[in-house]
């Protein structure tokens, strides 16, 4: 009995030592936020503010130089917003109805389009960045959000289209032949049958969709002008401004702003987060 | 009606993915190949289409900064597959022995895979630099000839790079583990304790073995990540000291849209396909013939 309890302390111990591991950077991130120049000179990376204060938050947000520009994240925060909204909205769209035809409505040669298209999951972006960038130019939609849009789209369709066809392969096709014996159409089908069976891949795509649009870095450093730039660049941007004194406690209350979004996702809705990722990795 | 369904069984399907196939393929595989034009052209500073055969490969194998690259390419991609694997495989072992609070442990350990790969440089940044963070704390400490000045060393800075991408990575390896360890059939265990086998041994030589299919699966995500690599980078030393801690997604950032080097920028960035190819392309082709 004693050797077991002896495992189980071990256990708990190196489980403990992980948990501190990963919430380190996140304390520091917090305690630094919430500090002003004096205390973050005077203190360590660990100690606590000894007089809080939200000015290194209200610095970031508003007023802190992202280069020579000085508006702090806030531009960049509601670029980012209304990049994500319609891309993740369109790429989760047509993945789910892709996804139906792929699972549904298979047509000779569907799966190995499907199976062209999966490589798209996998390959690196840095490959399309030059002629997507010409290509952007021609649509005259280059530095511009809808140009960001057009590329996330793009980019998302792969997942988004693994993510509804697996799901629905699931779905029994006595379901689907029932209604066509209905005389349900295709679209009938889909909407009546098909759509209010899907909460809970729609949950998980919309979750995937959002966090990887929101912390997309390439992309946005890549095709986005003066006015269109996200979140990641004018954290980046900001982080990286040389000025004669490095205003950490602003970097940190910055950085916790660009992933107070994907945050809150993450610990409201986790479980779908979760899905998304192994739906995502185990693949096929 | 459904007269008309039955006809419009064939063509609708089709017509309704046909924008959307159309446009991704053409986006992966149509700029794939121009992107792989652009690599046997003079281009510089603009694109231009005079053909130079495997000039730009030349001068990108020749380029200094491109061999930092790559070598950092392999130090980063070891340490960082190896390191995600290792303890994420061990986490979700750990976790798997029914603790209680195990969905907080978890999610405590995955957070990290919800926020931005620039947001961890940052933070991490601030956490590494010699002056006020890691260092400066042992000080405070006690430890007054405590030194580590890895991040602004040319030598050791990659090695930073490889701790935040583990931190960062490691808890996704959890999930899929943990996942699949609570697909094993308990009465193997079972049986195998009937037979006196202890834990870890039950553990290395028949449930890890048995996880084949995920763990190969796992590798394939984690190394491509690692290929791609990018934002982490930036944000954390912005490919520095110098050019240190280069990754090929930097060198081709660098190269195509700041330094005027199309031709060489679009050769980098097909290397790093043929590098992804090379690990991606085996696995799909045995998924899908598996699945026939």
């Amino acid at each position: 009995m004693n050797r077991l309890t002896l495992h189980r302390l071990l256990l708990w111990a190196v489980l403990l030592i992980f948990a501190a591991w990963f919430l380190t950077p996140l304390y520091v991130m917090v305690v630094t936020s919430l500090k002003d120049a004096e205390q973050l000179r005077v203190g360590h990376l660990l100690s606590l503010p000894t007089a809080p204060t939200l000015d290194a938050w209200s610095k970031a947000w508003s007023s802190a130089c992202t280069g020579v520009q000085c508006e702090g994240l806030q531009p960049f925060f509601w670029n980012s917003v209304i990049t994500v909204v319609p891309a993740v909205l369109v790429s989760t769209l047509l993945g789910a109805l892709n996804g139906y035809v792929l699972s549904k409505w298979k047509f000779p040669g569907s799966e190995t389009l499907f199976a062209f298209m999966l490589f798209g999951v996998f390959m690196p972006m840095q490959v399309v960045l030059l002629p997507m960038s010409q290509v952007l130019g021609w649509l005259g939609i280059a530095s511009s959000v809808w140009g960001l849009v057009f590329v996330h789209v793009l980019a998302g369709i792969p997942s988004t289209t693994l993510f509804f066809r697996n799901y629905y392969v699931g779905l029994p096709d006595e379901l689907i032949k029932a209604a066509m014996l209905d005389g349900a159409s295709f679209w009938q089908i889909f909407c009546r049958i098909v759509l209010p069976l899907s909460t809970p891949i729609l949950v998980v795509t919309l979750i995937w969709q959002f966090t990887n649009i929101w912390n997309d870095f390439l992309y946005g450093v890549v095709f986005s002008g003066a006015d269109s730039k996200p979140i990641t660049v004018g954290l980046n941007n900001l982080a990286n401004t040389s000025s004669s004194v490095k205003e950490y406690h602003v970097d940190m209350a910055a950085a916790l702003i660009a992933a107070m979004p994907t945050l809150i996702v993450y610990i409201v809705a986790g479980k779908f987060f979760v899905r998304g990722l192994t739906a995502g990795a185990v693949k096929g | 009606m459904s007269a008309t369904t039955r006809s419009s069984g064939p063509w609708l399907p089709r017509l309704v993915v046909a924008p959307s196939f159309l446009l991704s393929l053409l986006f992966i595989y149509g700029l794939m190949a121009w992107n792989g034009y652009l690599s046997f052209s003079a281009s510089r500073i603009l694109p231009n289409y005079d053909f130079v055969g495997l000039a730009q490969y030349e001068a990108l194998f020749d380029n200094e900064r491109f061999r930092v690259a790559m070598g950092n390419l392999a130090i980063f991609g070891v340490l960082f597959i190896g390191g995600a694997m290792a303890v994420g495989v061990v986490l979700a072992i750990l976790l798997d022995q029914k603790v209680r609070g195990e969905g907080l442990l978890r999610t405590i350990y995955l957070y990290p895979m919800a926020i931005s790969f620039i947001v961890t440089g940052t933070a991490w940044k601030w956490m590494l630099n010699p002056g006020q963070g890691l260092e400066h704390l042992m000080h405070q400490w006690g430890f007054e000839n405590f030194s580590f000045d890895w991040l602004i060393n040319p030598e050791m800075a990659i090695y930073c790079v490889v701790i935040a991408g583990v931190w960062q990575s490691a808890g996704f390896v959890m999930a899929l583990f943990l996942a699949a360890l609570r697909g094993v059939d308990e009465s193997i265990i079972k049986a195998a304790q009937v037979d006196g086998a202890s834990l870890p041994r039950i553990y290395w030589s028949i449930i890890l073995p048995s996880l084949r299919p995920v763990f190969f699966s796992t590798l394939l995500v984690v190394s491509h990540l690692a290929i791609k690599s990018f934002d982490l980078v930036m944000a954390l030393t912005s490919g520095g000291p110098g050019f240190a801690t280069d990754l090929p997604a930097t060198f081709m950032y660098a190269h195509a849209f700041t330094r005027g080097q199309i031709g060489l920028g679009a050769a980098s960035a097909t290397v790093m396909l043929a590098t992804v190819a090379a690990i991606v392309v085996p696995y799909l082709y045995s998924e899908l013939r598996a699945k026939r």
